[in-house]
């Protein structure tokens, strides 16, 4: 087998190796119980957690009293919307989100509707953005919480986040927004953008599985998520996993380093892909905006042929890469998000996501795009849709 | 995921193509819901004497139709027509429970082919009686 080459780095990436020796200490060197604070063991983990949440607060823009950790991105995301909706039902029971959010919003969102909350789903626009006015009129006198996406994790658009969040406080609705895809990728600046709550997955930056962050303003209304302990200032209760917390920050920390190089890099790589793609493959239609995109997203959709098949023949060449068609997730319908930027659902089905990583180089981009070129042929040669099979 | 067989199907799909001047042609499901599948048949004195097919469809799919046409080729169109989606699902020493309704396809897309050459030729072909090409446009899987 060829060498493998990984483009899938949306749905989760190689933990660093830096960050894997910094976690490993806190198995068997540094084990105490960070809440044992008359130790020095315990208050060594204590100490790490601390460490970590510093650095993450900073990257941010954030105080550290500010951050907290919990147990991924989709933990955060029903933090933030359920603990918004009812530390706040007094107020208002109506919550503004988009059509394009991640599972964890949606389906966190309609699990409120049966407790009488209401929500708007704003649309998107062909390249995923959504329309600012839509949204100040869909505000009510009720509306509680905006939860928007910062950017959309399979198309990579990226929304005018800091317009949101000033819109929001015109009116005094909190602002969530889900940074997951965003965070490592753009700079975020939680002050600046009026973004009162966010959140973030270590394992889309370079660290493990399993654990997130949230971020929440100072003065929100918020309930607390996980009731017990003390931990998290009591808001998130639970012995923290403080092995994966150490390994969050040293994967920030790493990437805060050369972050405008990264971006930079990656920005590179993915136009070179972009470019290579509409070259050199006919009938394709680029997914996500031309410019507010993500700098390792590329999302193409293949007219004629199917997703499924087209990752079944990418693996043969060793390539990982993702699909929006419903053939691959196991639901009837094709990605939900490429519905909403209009797409018809024969053509969703057809669409392949890559999303790069740095150590992905150019003669790898060249043979992904020569890999594609020659699977959509013979794709479209077994297809009834191609109009240009002989009869 | 998938069987040794439904790979080989896949990656070397048999009878691939259309036919000038078929005897029968058949095409099922839409793009809609992922999966379309298309038959024609070349007949002779009742003898499915060649067979292609075009699909737009998952790995699956496209291995339900290839193996399909294999299991009908030099077949009576009387015994064609009782090939069951079972049959090629065993075939393909089976298919995980979500893609079960791709053989479902293959085996209407057959009938769907047969039946035309049977509106076509005037001809009762048995178990088709009650067919109706329309119905079959069934909703997503
Ligand atoms: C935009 C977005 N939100 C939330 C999540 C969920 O994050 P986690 O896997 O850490 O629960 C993901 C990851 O798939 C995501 O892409």
């Amino acid at each position: 087998m060829s060498k493998k080459i990984y483009l899938d780095n949306a749905a989760t990436t190689k933990v660093r190796k830096e960050v894997v020796e910094e976690m490993i200490k806190y198995f068997d060197e540094f084990y105490g119980n960070p809440s044992s604070q008359l130790y020095e063991l315990g208050r060594k983990s204590k100490e790490a957690i601390e460490k970590s949440r510093k650095t993450i607060a900073d990257f941010i823009n954030a105080d550290e009293k500010e951050f907290y950790f919990t147990g991924g991105g989709s933990e955060s995301d029903n933090w933030a919307i359920k603990g918004v909706a009812f530390a706040n039902m007094k107020k208002g029971k109506h919550i503004i989100t988009t059509k394009i959010e991640h599972h964890a919003i949606l389906h966190t969102c309609e699990y409120l509707e049966k407790f009488g909350f209401e929500t708007t789903y704003l649309d998107v626009d062909q390249y995923g953005m959504i329309d600012l006015e839509q949204l100040k009129v869909s505000i009510r006198p009720d509306t509680i919480l905006i939860s928007i996406m910062y950017a959309n994790n399979e198309i990579g658009t990226i929304q005018p986040i800091e317009q949101i969040g000033e819109i929001a406080h015109e009116h005094g609705i909190i602002f969530h927004t889900d940074a997951v895809q965003a965070m490592g990728a753009v700079k975020i600046d939680v002050k600046k953008q009026h973004i009162d709550l966010m959140s973030m997955s270590a394992h889309k930056v370079g660290g493990p599985k399993g654990i997130g962050g949230m971020y929440i303003r100072k003065g929100v209304k918020i309930d607390n998520f996980i009731h017990g302990g003390g931990q998290e200032r009591g808001k998130r209760a639970g012995t923290e996993g403080v092995q994966n917390i150490v390994g969050f920050g040293k994967a920030v920390e790493l990437i805060n380093k050369n972050f405008d190089k990264h971006v930079e890099a990656l920005t590179l790589k993915r136009n070179k892909l972009i470019e290579g793609i509409k070259s050199n493959i006919e009938d394709v239609i680029l997914n996500g905006h031309p410019t507010m995109r993500l700098p390792n997203n590329v999302n193409f959709s293949y007219k004629y042929v199917e997703g499924e098949s087209i990752l079944l023949l990418l693996d043969m060449e060793g390539i990982a890469a993702s699909s929006g068609s419903a053939c691959t997730s196991g639901s009837l319908d094709p990605s939900h998000v490429l519905l909403a930027t209009g797409l018809d659902h024969g053509t969703a089905h057809g669409s392949i996501r890559f999303t790069l990583s740095e150590e992905i180089t150019d003669e790898d981009i060249e043979f992904v795009v020569e890999t594609m070129k020659s699977i959509i042929e013979k794709l479209r040669k077994i297809s009834p849709l191609n109009k240009n099979n002989a009869m | 995921m998938y069987t040794e067989t439904v790979m080989d199907h896949f990656k070397n799909p048999r009878n691939v193509g259309n036919i000038e001047n078929a005897d029968g042609v058949g095409q099922v499901g839409n793009a809609k819901c992922g999966d379309i599948m298309k038959i024609y048949l070349k007949i002779n004195d009742d003898i499915i004497e060649d067979v292609k097919f075009e699909t737009f469809g998952c790995g699956s799919a496209i291995a339900s139709s290839s193996m399909a046409t294999e299991l009908i080729k030099g077949k009576n169109i009387n015994e064609a027509v009782e090939l069951s989606n079972k049959a090629v699902v065993e075939a393909l020493g089976g298919l995980p429970p979500v893609k079960v309704h791709c053989s479902v396809l293959a085996e209407q897309a057959i009938k769907s082919a047969l039946y035309d050459y049977a509106q076509r030729t005037n001809k009762v072909i048995k178990g088709l009686e009650n067919f109706n090409p329309e119905e079959e446009e069934h909703s997503c899987h």
